[in-house]
């Protein structure tokens, strides 16, 4: 007797996207923004996984969010597996993962504003030769899509088999389904919502003002002095991560357990693991991120509303032809289910073909970054519909 | 029959009243069987409603557009008369509030098609009224205490509840038995004989 061949998990294979470099493109001419104001040279980072097909038709294009970059998966050239950590959707970018990169040609850029290689607050301004620091143009999510937009027109797509994106993510995605209609066939929109609320406008603001604050922000222009805004990033970052968690999660995770001693020390130093924790995220957070780049991302998602200029949310989709998937997550309190369900209500009401489920997870916002086979149950089978075959 | 065999025979039986190139939307539609045969046979433009993870997952590997939602919250913003035909299959028994599923169904379509499982069939009375027991069969598949059914109905009561909400019923098909693939339809007794009922319904 043979043993059953064991099933296939493949969201539990790492690094299988393989190394992957950021290239950068220069887009051509004087780059205008929704605001009007117009940048006179736009560098975007991207990297591409997969082969594009002979008729350019299997591209699929993930966007990131707040924190993210174009390393989507797999490693970075000269990683070691065993160690490096891969790339922020490794558990939903690779072959014969849910966005399989044997079938499609996936393309993740940085988004306009960014600091992981597309031009952004700490660019060099060609007109100063100094760092647009705080002279750097408001970018709306609408103009992270315009990038994204002429990156493909660079690589020869002309259309999206799919854009996918989760939070932040999400919103260039649905903005994708405004801005060009007939370039997109299938949008997943996962974790994110068609306006942001209230209470999320209001944590981005407290994170924000932490920045703002610090007396080494100097207006922005902290660049090429001796301190940078940690402080304030760290506390943003601290605040942020707060809100991706879950009360059910961080009880879960840490619940009232002390680091190394049982007793308490009645001082004011970290003494629970989750406040060593949410330090530790804050200090890695400073590492590797822009504090001028997490004002304007965070500014750019409170702006972001679909029906901004029309007369509805079903109205801003009418034009949209795409395929819809919009997942939300049961413990999200920072995207929740009803902001995912006002998109799909608008969608039902214009007649598009939106399918929708609700994950149940106990992970908050983060779910979307820690739930592979959850999501891959329903990604997986609504992407198998696109491609080539439904141009 | 079990249960998948009785969806199935109210399936081919749909499919035969639903017109060509009809916007159908199915609730509680399952795994999609019914939604991918209507617009695989009768060219239909399908949506679906369901529960389950399981059955969504099942419903958009069919390429079957579904909304994860529970038929008690109402059909959203679905604009009225945005289909043709609204299908409840073997599901009005397990909702709360059948009165507002109907009401919602005959808002957002300009039909309604119900299938329940007749609580008059001549067993199931049997089965209480002469063994004294909760009745267990083909079309109630299930034991008491571990049913999804909450709301039994009989093909009498089922025409009432239709006068009540002020739905006209246009076609009444009671099913019996399973020796053919499609069972028999009968005219004779059919609250007594009938295991399971189809109603198709429009509003006033």
């Amino acid at each position: 007797m043979t043993a059953a061949p064991t099933p296939r998990r493949p969201w539990e294979e790492t690094a299988s996207a393989g190394v992957s470099e950021v290239r950068t493109l220069a887009l051509d001419g004087l780059f205008t923004l929704a605001g009007g104001r117009t940048l006179e040279r736009v560098d975007v980072a991207y990297e591409t996984y997969g082969e594009l097909d002979a008729t350019a038709s299997n591209a699929v294009l993930v966007c990131h969010a707040l924190s993210g970059d174009s390393h989507v998966a797999g490693l970075r050239p000269g990683e070691d597996p065993a160690r490096a950590k891969p790339g922020w959707w490794d558990i939903m970018v690779g072959p014969g993962k849910a966005i399989d990169t044997d079938r499609f040609f996936v393309v993740c850029s940085n988004v306009l504003g960014g600091c992981s290689g597309t031009t952004g607050p700490a660019s060099i301004d060609p007109a100063t030769g100094a760092p647009y620091a705080s002279g750097f143009p408001l970018v709306t999510i609408e103009d992270m899509v315009d990038v994204q937009a002429k990156l493909l027109d660079a690589l020869g797509i002309d259309s999206l088999a799919a854009v996918v994106g989760g939070s932040m993510g999400g919103m260039q995605a649905i903005a994708w389904a405004r801005r060009y209609p007939e370039r997109v066939r299938a949008i997943v929109a996962d974790a994110t919502t068609p306006r942001l609320g209230a209470q999320a406008i209001a944590f981005n603001e407290v994170g924000r003002q932490a920045i703002l604050t610090d007396p080494d922000f100097a207006n922005g222009h902290y660049y090429d002095a001796l301190a940078q805004p940690d402080v304030g990033l760290g506390i943003a970052r601290m605040i942020g991560h707060i809100t991706y968690l879950s009360d059910d999660s961080m009880r879960a995770k840490f619940g009232r357990r002390l680091v190394d001693r049982s007793d308490y020390r009645y001082e004011f130093v970290h003494e629970f693991e989750v406040e060593s924790y949410l330090a530790h995220q804050g200090r890695s957070f400073v590492d590797r991120f822009d504090a001028n780049t997490y004002l304007y991302m965070t500014k750019a998602m409170d702006y972001f509303d679909l029906a901004v200029d029309a007369d509805s949310l079903a109205a801003a989709l009418r034009e949209t032809r795409a395929r819809w998937l919009v997942l939300s997550f049961s413990s999200d309190w920072l995207f929740p289910t009803a902001s995912s369900l006002e998109l799909v209500r608008a969608l039902q009401v214009v007649g598009a073909e939106v399918s929708y489920a609700e994950i149940t997870s106990p992970y908050g916002h983060d779910a979307f970054l820690l739930e592979p086979e959850r999501q891959h149950a329903y990604i997986a089978p609504f992407l198998a519909h696109a491609g080539s075959e439904d141009r | 029959m079990t249960p998948t065999e009785l969806f199935r025979r109210d399936f081919r039986l749909i499919a035969d009243l639903v017109p060509s190139g009809a916007r159908v939307l199915d609730l509680g539609c399952g795994d999609g069987e019914l939604l991918a045969l209507l617009r695989d046979r009768r060219d239909a433009t399908v949506r679906g409603v369901e529960l389950s993870p399981e059955g969504v997952a099942a419903c958009i590997a069919r390429g079957v557009p579904v909304t994860m939602a529970d038929l008690d919250d109402g059909l959203g913003d679905y604009p009225d008369r945005s289909f043709d035909v609204v299908v409840l299959s073997q599901t009005l028994q397990v909702v709360r509030h059948p009165r507002f599923v109907l009401e919602e169904m005959l808002r957002v379509g300009g039909r309604a098609l119900v299938s329940f499982p007749n609580f008059g069939f001549w067993r199931t009375r049997a089965t209480l009224s002469l063994r004294g027991r909760m009745p267990v069969n083909p079309s109630i598949p299930y034991a008491w205490y571990d049913t999804p059914n909450i709301h039994h109905t009989t093909i009498k009561d089922f025409r009432d509840f239709c006068r009540d909400v002020c739905a006209t019923v246009e076609h009444e098909i009671a099913l019996k038995g399973a020796p053919g693939e499609n069972g028999h339809r009968t005219r004779f007794l059919p609250n007594l004989l009938a295991d399971t009922a189809v109603f198709v319904l429009r509003r006033g």
